[in-house]
């Protein structure tokens, strides 16, 4: 893809996520950081590309890749269970 | 074909990431949120092995579940292990961990320009592309290891200041952008290789001496800051690969970042410059070291006054602050209000946008505490009903409440938005001690007629009123 579409891509993704964002209810904003830190964590794909591509020969590139699978491993799993983990307890008046 | 599903299966992961942030406009749709991200990060995982195609073989497959297996494992252990008052250090060392990866994805792709660009060869675009997020979220990282190593108390919180800092930031900053234009003049020449793992060393640096001046206090920015940081890292290398899945979300967190940011610069009437330049907003209270000094007569009260009070009151409001986190209260206070609304007294909280150490901090306590959402309330939302409340129970907060951020032009804290605990009929202070807040500013409500001070730990102190309560 060129660049211009790309850049329009992000161009317009910031402003989704400007207005997505103000519609996050204060209450919920830990959860929030901890959302936005697992998906953030898609880097991981940048680390899937490195680490398959030199076809299971460890080299710098390969290791590299596979150390950005597992930090962003952490951050995935994490960042999703912590949030899940807050959400549970937000609980209405019985 | 392949490439077409390719790129819709990355923009669906990209709608998916934007569905999980839509859900969190409510607690109720939240945790439908939650369940759209990960499907989403799935699909993106999914779709760049199947991408990987005919270059996959049993061994990289091995090594990547491995990795997969590790650090899933120890991100799942360590998001059921850690307790609600140690998030915001996770969530640091979080934000750490992608920028890290981002720094190991650029170097992965820097050294093997096969795998990653067309022909084999890095553009002068890409190289910029690159560079960017390399610096991103190499910053990122010694940044929210700082953070880090602060809000877990092994750093002082306190602002650490030395002469000259901003000129040599400045230096640095300009250091890494001319490194960044170096790398990309030629970015297949051998020699630019040097300049590559230049901006990689001096990022780290910067991104310790950014943070290392900031007060413990103006955390809740610094994290919501690095949570932008590491969004903007993400695009950087989303451009360099060409990845929409990864230019969206990075789009999506980094605007997240900046609107907390902006949320809480605003809380504390700071700019995001002033914020940066640091300097201000140590430990405060529990450091105690500035001694208390009488500005008239403080009228302290016991548990059983403090009982006697709510109990005969009809409507009290709870302030909490960082304090309350600190000494764990939340649960001996959420047990205080229910026997406080079985005597028919109503119960209110009102929350503060800074108080804490993170966005949205005393929130996931009191929810924690089983304290129901409904009612709990924003500052905007409550702030009117001081002038009727009986009681503003504020308990291990100081500054958010100190009227002289209205009437004082010369206080540090000016124009902070506060909550008029002062228009209450009592006002009752559960501090540890007589000192300062985080800001240096004596707060003259601890002097004043309707004030009464419940000094001494927290929670020790609302245990204390728990049981004054079932006694009478």
């Amino acid at each position: 893809m060129d660049f211009l579409s790309l850049f329009s891509i992000f161009v317009l993704s910031v402003f989704v996520g400007f207005y997505v964002v103000w519609g996050v209810t204060p209450a919920l904003h830990s959860p929030l950081l901890a959302v936005t830190n697992a998906i953030s964590s898609v880097i991981i794909v940048g680390g899937l590309i490195a680490a398959v591509a030199s076809k299971g020969i460890i080299d710098l590139s390969s290791t590299m890749g596979l150390i950005a699978v597992l930090l962003a491993s952490v951050n995935i799993f994490g960042g999703f269970m912590v949030a899940q983990r807050m959400l549970a307890m937000f609980k209405k008046k019985k | 074909m392949n490439t077409t599903i390719i790129g819709f299966a990355y923009l669906l992961s990209g709608v998916l990431f934007i569905l999980a942030l839509k859900g969190l406009s409510s607690p109720v749709s939240a945790r439908k949120g939650n369940t759209y991200g990960m499907l989403g990060m799935t699909i993106a995982v999914a779709t760049t092995l199947y991408g990987a195609g005919s270059g996959l073989d049993l061994s990289s497959y091995t090594n990547i579940i491995i990795a997969v297996a590790i650090g899933g494992l120890f991100g799942s252990v360590l998001a059921r292990k850690i307790s609600m008052t140690a998030l915001p250090q996770l969530v640091a060392a979080f934000h750490s961990l992608v920028g890290l990866a981002a720094v190991f994805v650029a170097i992965g792709a820097y050294k093997n320009p096969a795998a990653f660009f067309e022909g084999g060869i890095i553009s002068t675009g890409s190289m910029i592309e690159m560079s960017l997020g390399l610096a991103i979220g190499a910053i990122t990282f010694s940044g929210s290891v700082i953070a880090f190593a602060k809000l877990q108390g092994l750093v002082s919180g306190n602002p650490l200041v030395f002469k000259g800092q901003h000129l040599i930031n400045l230096i640095i900053f300009l250091g890494i952008l001319g490194l960044i234009y170096m790398t990309a003049v030629d970015p297949m020449n051998a020699t630019t290789e040097q300049y590559f793992w230049a901006i990689v060393g001096l990022s780290f640096f910067i991104g310790f001496l950014v943070v290392l001046p900031i007060g413990g206090a103006d955390m809740p920015v610094v994290v919501s800051m690095l949570n932008s940081y590491s969004g903007w890292a993400a695009c950087g290398i989303g451009f360099t690969l060409q990845n929409t899945a990864l230019i969206i979300t990075g789009a999506l967190v980094g605007s997240s970042g900046a609107i907390l940011s902006y949320i809480m610069c605003k809380g504390m009437n700071r700019s995001i410059v002033s914020v940066l330049l640091g300097g201000f907003g140590g430990d405060s209270d529990d450091v105690a070291s500035a001694a208390a000094q009488p500005k008239g007569n403080v009228k302290q009260g016991s548990a059983d006054d403090a009982s006697f009070i709510m109990g005969n009151a009809q409507k009290v409001i709870i302030v909490p602050g960082y304090g309350m986190a600190v000494s764990q209260a939340q649960h001996a206070l959420r047990e205080m209000c229910d026997i406080l609304k079985e005597k028919g007294v109503e119960v209110r909280y009102a929350i503060h946008p800074v108080a804490g150490r993170m966005p949205g901090h005393m929130n996931v306590l009191l929810a924690e505490a089983n304290v129901p959402y409904d009612e709990v309330f924003e500052l905007e939302e409550i702030n009117h009903e001081f002038a009727t409340a009986d009681v503003a129970f504020v308990i291990g907060a100081n500054d958010v409440t100190n009227p002289l951020a209205k009437t004082d032009p010369q206080s540090p804290i000016y124009g902070m938005p506060i909550l008029d605990v002062e228009k209450a009929a009592t006002t009752l202070f559960l501090k540890r001690s007589m000192a300062s807040g985080y800001a240096g500013v004596d707060n003259d409500l601890f002097f004043r007629d309707k004030t009464m001070m419940l000094l001494g730990d927290a929670k020790k102190t609302t245990e204390e009123i728990v049981q004054a309560l079932n006694l009478s």
